[in-house]
């Protein structure tokens, strides 16, 4: 199946969770993620029950704290 | 009012915008911004702002200029060491604009003090280095309707979105609590491009001139990111359902203002 993510289009296995495609991408520290899929948060207690479609986009969001 | 020729001369190149105008430069030279943070962000943004005649700019920031600090933060000099980055930063401005009035706040934001000082403006730039800092910043501006911009930097790498009560969701929306102190990295920890702050901090100067204008799109429902290294731009369309955020949504759990602990490099200039 096609996702997307991060605005580029992947192949991967069917039934992939969000917590393996976190794992997949290298995801820095994936605990503090943020991760939306078709404009959508997904709860972050529920990486591994989530499981993704074909066709599906894929954002992950990540803490920046710098700025001074 | 009535330009001055010397305000028809220094504006005149936003002025022949048909997006600014007479008006619109009327509207910047009578509104206000306030910018937390005097640093890598907070420099460039106060710097366009000035120059670009928004008639009030208040800087708050409790540091002194440190020499770490002179690889990016441009409003500060050598000769600036030691002196307080509120007074280094209102020294150049009024430099560059006799228009503007500078408020200097040589404070750290808390949840004691942060309401009282974001009351009288019209937009606030985060340009802040912490977390607890910048959580404080949307909790305090949702709970007083004021918009803001959010802005994050970190080695090549820099994010931003803008709030604006009633149009798209907060920073809590998206990042629902603080990270536990010092388990993701600071610029002090990891490094930061110095031109980071110029890039990102001046497009935040440029959001809160939208606004003030009332021009264009802002990043609300977006978070722009971009990657030096790679030098690509995203606008990332953030969820637009935000009944449940704990501050913003339908029934806030977060009623009052918090002070989170912070991580081991606050308090010192990064």
């Amino acid at each position: 199946m096609k996702i997307t993510v991060a605005g580029v289009k992947k192949e991967f296995d069917d039934g992939l969770t969000v917590a393996k495609l976190v794992n997949l991408e290298k995801v820095e520290t994936p605990q503090y993620v943020t991760v939306t899929i078709n404009d959508e948060f997904v709860e972050s207690g529920a990486f591994e029950n989530t499981i993704l479609k074909d066709g599906d986009e894929v954002e992950f969001l990540y803490f920046m704290g710098g700025g001074r | 009012m009535a330009f001055s020729n010397e305000q028809l001369e220094r504006y005149s190149r936003h002025i022949i915008l048909k997006e600014v105008g007479a008006k619109g430069q009327n509207k910047l030279l009578s509104s206000s911004v306030l910018i937390i943070g005097a640093g890598g962000l907070g420099a460039p943004a106060a710097m366009y702002l000035a120059a670009a005649g928004v008639g009030t700019v208040g800087i708050a920031d409790a540091d002194e200029v440190e020499l770490s600090n002179l690889q990016r933060q441009i409003i500060h000099s050598t000769e600036d060491l030691g002196k307080a980055k509120v007074q280094s930063a209102k020294e150049i401005i009024e430099r560059m604009n006799p228009d503007v009035k500078v408020n200097t706040y040589r404070i750290f934001v808390d949840s004691s003090n942060i309401a009282d000082l974001i009351k009288d403006y019209d937009f606030i730039i985060d340009g802040t280095d912490n977390f607890p800092a910048k959580f404080l910043i949307n909790d305090a501006c949702v709970m007083a309707g004021k918009p803001f911009c959010h802005a994050g930097i970190i080695r090549f790498k820099g994010q931003l979105m803008t709030y604006v009560p009633g149009k798209g969701p907060c920073y809590r929306c998206i990042f629902k609590n603080p990270p536990p102190k010092d388990a993701v990295p600071t610029c002090k920890q990891a490094g930061v491009i110095g031109a980071m702050g110029g890039v990102i901090g001046s497009l935040q100067a440029m959001e809160a001139i939208k606004y003030l204008l009332g021009v264009g799109e802002l990043l609300t429902g977006y978070l722009l990111t971009y990657d030096a290294l790679t030098m690509e731009f995203r606008k990332i369309k953030l969820p637009s359902e935000t009944k449940g955020c704990a501050v913003c949504g339908e029934n806030p759990t977060i009623t009052e203002l918090i002070d989170y602990e912070q991580s081991e490099c606050d308090g010192v200039s990064l």
